[in-house]
This record gives structure tokens, sequence and C-alpha cells, in this order.
């Protein structure tokens, strides 16, 4: 649905439908911290920016540009092959179990644990890479 | 739940994903395929984790939490991306009052 409606205000919202099924997988693995983290961030903040972007933009069905048929067939074709090769790959690996609801290495207070106790160092780049991309989209999007 | 089903699921995901990079030209929706790409690769390391943490859960009380904390910096890095993401293709809309990729291989001349 993402990928085949042509209207991409409708794609944007089976983007969210998809991201929210996804969180319900990460609440049906008990990663509950994930999976507020991801309906958050991700159906929240970042959908919410795409649909500002196509709204700014005015895009409708008319506008939306088109590949010719064959480079679309070739395009799925390939997507088709390589989906036929991972699965027929990886049919007959030993079928280890991922137990649902059991274990809390999810809950916030193990996570923060770990987060701030192994990986500060990696948290904080990612903050400086926060504030560098901020500063990127500002200075890109200015008008000059 | 053997582990295989959540690998089929993150495959598949992915290989929509990849499917609307292939066939789309419109930049936003291959900018959302690349965003559903990185989510399967988190579900596939959320689920990964809860296997490692159930096979070694006695040893030690955290495993697994690791690839829970990558899936995290995954999501800030793919956050980081698409602010800037959208950033150029706003750019680029106002200069070619189009978001059609075909556009940009005036790149190359």
């Amino acid at each position: 649905m993402v990928v085949s409606s042509k209207n991409p205000v409708y794609s944007v919202l089976w983007l969210i439908i998809t991201f929210f099924a996804i969180s319900g997988h990460y609440v049906l693995l008990n990663a509950q911290f994930l999976a507020i983290v991801n309906i958050i961030v991700y159906a929240g903040a970042i959908m919410v920016l795409f649909l500002f972007v196509i709204m700014l933009m005015n895009l409708s069905k008319d506008t939306e540009p088109q590949k010719n048929k064959w480079l679309k067939l070739a395009g799925a074709v390939a997507g088709g092959c390589l989906l036929l090769v991972m699965v027929a790959a990886l049919r007959h690996t030993e079928k280890n179990m991922t137990e649902l609801s059991k274990g809390d290495i999810g809950l916030i207070q193990n996570l923060g644990n770990v987060l701030f106790k192994d990986y500060v160092l990696p948290f904080e780049i990612s903050s400086i890479l926060f504030l560098s991309a901020m500063v990127g989209a500002v200075v890109i999007g200015k008008k000059e | 739940m053997p582990i295989n089903y959540y690998i089929f699921l993150s495959i598949a995901l992915f290989v929509i994903g990849i499917i609307g990079v292939l066939t789309r030209r419109n930049a936003i929706i291959i900018f959302m395929c690349i965003e559903l790409m990185l989510n399967a690769v988190n579900l596939l390391f959320v689920a990964f984790s809860k296997m490692h943490h159930l096979a070694n859960a006695a040893t030690n009380i955290n495993a697994g939490s690791d690839g829970q904390l990558f899936v995290f910096f995954i999501m800030v890095v793919a956050a980081a991306e698409v602010s800037v993401g959208l950033a150029i293709i706003v750019m680029m809309y106002r200069n070619t009052h189009s978001i059609d990729v075909n556009f940009l291989n005036r790149l190359k001349h």
C-alpha cells in the first residue's frame, strides 16, 4: 500500500499504520520502551514531518511522476528475486525460539542502566549528530 | 514462537521497501521506503535480542539489551537523516518545481 498508492498522502497514512503494527510486535516481544519510542518518534514526529512537506508542496495525483512500465516491472521482478533468494536461503535454518512475554530487558529501567553505564560515549556522540543535523537542516532550508 | 517467522516478516518488509525504491520516482516516497527498510531491520534486531536473552539469561541478566539499544541508536540516526533529507527535498522542489528524481540527472552534465 505504501508503494502502490498514487497519492503521497495516502502513502504516508499507510506507512503510519505499518509503524503501529511494528510497535505492536515490539509490545509482543516485551520491548515496551522501544514500542513507545517507535510510536512517538516515527508515527508522531517523522510522519508529521513528511505530511507537512507533502502538503507544503501541494502534490496531487496528476503531478505524480511516472516511470515507464518496463522499468517498474524490472524493479518489481528484482525485488521478488531478492525475496525468493532470501526465503530459500533461510528456510532450513534451525528454529531457535523467542519467548514472547518473558524477561524484562525491554523495560526502561534495565535499558537505561545499560545505556548510561556501557554506552555513554555513543549516546553523547548521537547528541552531537543530532545537533549537526539540526544545523544542517536549517542551513539547507534557509532561503539564500 | 520460532525466530523464523520474524526473519521472514522483516525480509518481506525490506523487500517491499526495495521494490518501492526501485519502482517509484517520487523522492518523498523513496524516502518513506528507506524508513520502511530501517524499520524492518529494527524488528529483526529486537527479535534476535529476545532470542539472545532467552539463551543467555542464566549467566547474564542483561543479555540482549545491547540489541535493543542498537535499535534506539538506529532510530536516532534515522531521525537525523530524515530531517536533513527533507530539507534537501524542499530545496530541490524550490529549484526545479518537481520532486521527480530523474530531474537530478543534470548533475552529470
